[in-house]
């Protein structure tokens, strides 16, 4: 009973890592050991000689240690998501692993989907201040993977006796010398390792109009990825009268939505303008995309469709956007959000190969570029084994990446096999998970339940630019309907909620659960099998699709 | 009544609640074991990279946890993890050292009841199926709202 009455509890669901001593440790006090409670601190690894002496030496050494170690037994380049499904994966092999991480940015792993999601959605500002946000389970959760006392500082990581993660902020690396494995920091220093992995993610693309822009311009753009990002666009909305997302994808369409809610209550203007002809036209098939664009209009967002930004300039302190069929918004903020750019600037300087097609260092399935060096998150393009070669940008990857790039770095040896997933939700009543492959050019074959009065969501949709007062207008009048309109959604079809299936060489490459919850586990079947000889309405009912909610 | 129609490359079935509620007549079986293994491996060996551990056993006192924990487990004495003192003892002043890491707390009855899976319940359910105790993506992935 030692570990349920007496001593520990582990304090979880989600996270098991906070644990309780309590006070009232009586099944180890009533074993009345003689052993003093005054234990010596930690020896550091020492030489032949003597406890004390050792200790004292180390104590030298550690006083005399570098600030950046000249050695890394795990060199982690990037200090993202990958980074950390890296370092626990590593750690959960190698007990004792001494892991440096070296970030860019200056501040410790955290994970990215609450800037654009949860963050945007919470009431307690003072929570939204410091970076945390409520999990569906009603408990509060940082953005950061694990606090400060979590890592070890780097000084000190080659004297820790059980080894730890240590974070390097602020610097980047610049060179690998993957024969002599060494890598090269921005400041000159070196350092050696004996495994490495790359997790450099990307940063966000811009459009090249707005690259030659005016300073006036640039200085009211957010090209949005971090933290600070974050805070710039959470303070700007404040008090802006209108703002304008380029960008039709996931980062974009959930801003869209969490700017649109904020445009509710401040009578902000909020515009999102993009090529496609609906929102993440790239994954959804178009019916669906042009359904979920009427979805993100009930939020309180002007979506322009099948357009894209011709010349951006300043005019009456405002930027002006110049669209491509001759009409303009004037706006007093702009966030891009149109991709990812993988960061590959190692390539050139370590002779590192980049895939043609998809970007990316070129991994093999299990995610090894040279050897002893590793890629995993959005700067790898891996080969799938069941999908082919790819190269996945979204969360879930990143950490399923990170954690199997991590066992290989101990050894395991193992392909890329257990696919990632990703979600989204647009507002507060369409939410989507998915799996595999899910590019709106591949054939599709979906499943929706038939609307109930009680999940019909067109009410909402009549909805769409109520209430929105703003002094940002149109210089012309752009249509805001989608071109050619849309033949669906009629009155009887609305997709509440359903499942779609991704096919190519008739074989399911993707599936997108559409407001269906916590299926993934029987998606990641289906796509593991495959499905060919299947009824895929037959699969559809394997989801239960109208039980979720 | 269910019908079903084609946009361009895409095809479009609705159906009714009673329709997707018959059985499925699908080939595939997706009633197999889960693909993760949990905290217990079928050897009988801990699996230290179970998501359900968060970043105990990664953590500063990662190695003591281990250590505390393998004991527990792997135990014979009566009552169980009573031959563990020396490691609890290590693993316990590791964490004192890291309070922000591992509060100390004064604990109620009713967090208790709210505390969730302990060690000993860990250890004795993760035995007996694959499944991990907590789901991956409640530790991995920031939980969407989807999953309420």
């Amino acid at each position: 009973m030692l570990w349920k009455n007496d001593v520990l509890y582990l304090h979880g669901p989600p996270n098991l890592k906070d644990v309780h001593i309590e006070k009232g440790t009586k099944v180890i006090v009533s074993k009345g050991t003689t052993k003093s409670s005054d234990q010596p601190p930690p020896v550091p690894p020492a030489g032949e000689g003597g406890a004390a002496t050792a200790a004292a030496v180390a104590v030298d050494e550690l006083s005399n240690a570098p600030e950046i170690p000249g050695h890394a037994q795990y060199l982690l380049i990037g200090g993202g998501t990958a980074s950390f499904g890296a370092f626990r994966a590593i750690k959960g092999r190698d007990a004792k692993a001494k892991i440096l991480i070296v970030a860019e940015e200056d501040s410790l792993p955290y994970m990215r989907p609450p800037l654009s999601k949860e963050l945007w959605f919470s009431d307690d500002k003072a929570a939204v201040s410091q970076l945390k946000f409520k999990q569906w389970n009603g408990k509060e959760r940082s953005i950061f993977f694990e606090p400060e006392g979590f890592f070890t500082e780097p000084k000190k990581l080659p004297f820790q006796e059980n080894g730890g993660v240590s974070v390097l902020k602020g610097r980047k690396v610049i060179k690998l010398d993957p024969s002599e494995r060494k890598a090269v920091l921005d400041n000159g220093a070196e350092i050696t390792y004996d495994k490495c992995l790359i997790a450099t993610g990307g940063v966000p693309r811009n459009l090249p109009v707005i690259e030659k822009a005016s300073p006036e311009v640039m200085k009211r753009t957010i090209l949005f990825r971090n933290i600070e990002d974050f805070r710039r666009l959470d303070e700007v909305t404040k008090t802006a009268k209108s703002v304008t997302i380029i960008g039709g994808g996931f980062l974009g369409s959930e801003l869209a939505c969490a700017l649109g809610k904020r445009g509710k209550e401040t009578g902000m203007k909020v515009y999102q303008v993009f090529p496609q002809s609906g929102n993440m036209g790239l994954v959804l098939p178009e019916y669906l995309s042009q359904w979920a664009t009427k979805k993100v209009g009930s939020e309180g967002v002007d979506v322009i469709v099948n357009k894209s930004v011709q010349s951006v300039k300043m005019q009456d302190n405002k930027i002006n956007l110049a669209l491509s069929d001759g009409s303009s918004i004037l706006t007093d903020q702009v966030v891009v959000a149109v991709g990812l750019q993988p960061n590959v600037a190692l390539a050139k300087t370590s002779g590192l190969e980049l895939d043609d097609r998809h970007d990316g260092f070129r991994v093999n399935a299990e995610l090894e570029a040279r050897s002893n060096i590793w890629v995993a998150g959005d700067a790898a393009c891996f080969y799938d084994i069941k999908l082919g070669r790819r190269r996945v940008e979204h969360h879930d990857h990143a950490v399923v990446s990170g954690r199997l790039a991590g066992e290989n770095m101990t050894g395991a040896a193992k392909p890329y096999w257990h696919q990632s997933m990703f979600w989204s939700d647009l507002g507060p009543e369409v939410g989507y998970e998915a799996i595999g492959i899910c590019d709106s050019t591949l054939p599709t074959t979906a499943v929706f339940a038939k609307a109930t009065e009680k999940d019909t969501p067109k009410a909402v949709v009549e909805k769409t630019g109520e209430g929105i007062r703003s002094e940002t207008e149109m210089a012309a009048t752009p249509s805001f309907q989608p071109s050619p309109p849309p033949k669906v959604p009629t009155a009887e079809e609305d997709f509440g909620k359903g499942v779609v299936f991704y096919h190519r060489d008739n074989v399911i490459v993707g599936i997108l659960l559409w407001n269906v919850f916590n299926k993934m586990p029987i998606a990641r079947k289906v796509l593991k099998d495959g499905g060919e000889n299947e009824d895929l309405y037959e699969v559809a009912k394997l989801f239960n699709i109208h039980e979720s909610s | 009544m269910s019908y079903c129609r084609k946009e361009g490359k895409d095809e479009i079935i609705f159906a009714t609640k009673e329709d997707l509620e018959s059985p499925s007549k699908a080939i595939i079986n997706v009633q197999d074991e889960e693909e993760e293994p949990g905290l217990i491996l079928p050897s009988g060996e801990i699996n230290w990279n179970c998501p359900c551990l968060g970043g105990m056993a990664s953590g500063p006192c990662g190695v003591d946890f281990r250590e505390a924990f393998s004991c527990f487990h792997f135990s014979k004495a009566e009552p169980k993890g009573s031959d563990c003192f020396e490691q609890f003892k290590t693993m316990q002043e590791c964490m004192l050292d890291h309070p922000d890491l591992y509060p100390t707390k004064d604990v109620e009855d009713k967090d208790v009841a709210e505390m969730g899976p302990n060690l000993e319940d860990l250890d004795e359910n993760s035995g007996e199926q694959n499944t991990p105790v907590v789901s991956e993506k409640n530790d991995v992935d920031v939980a969407s709202k989807g999953e309420s």
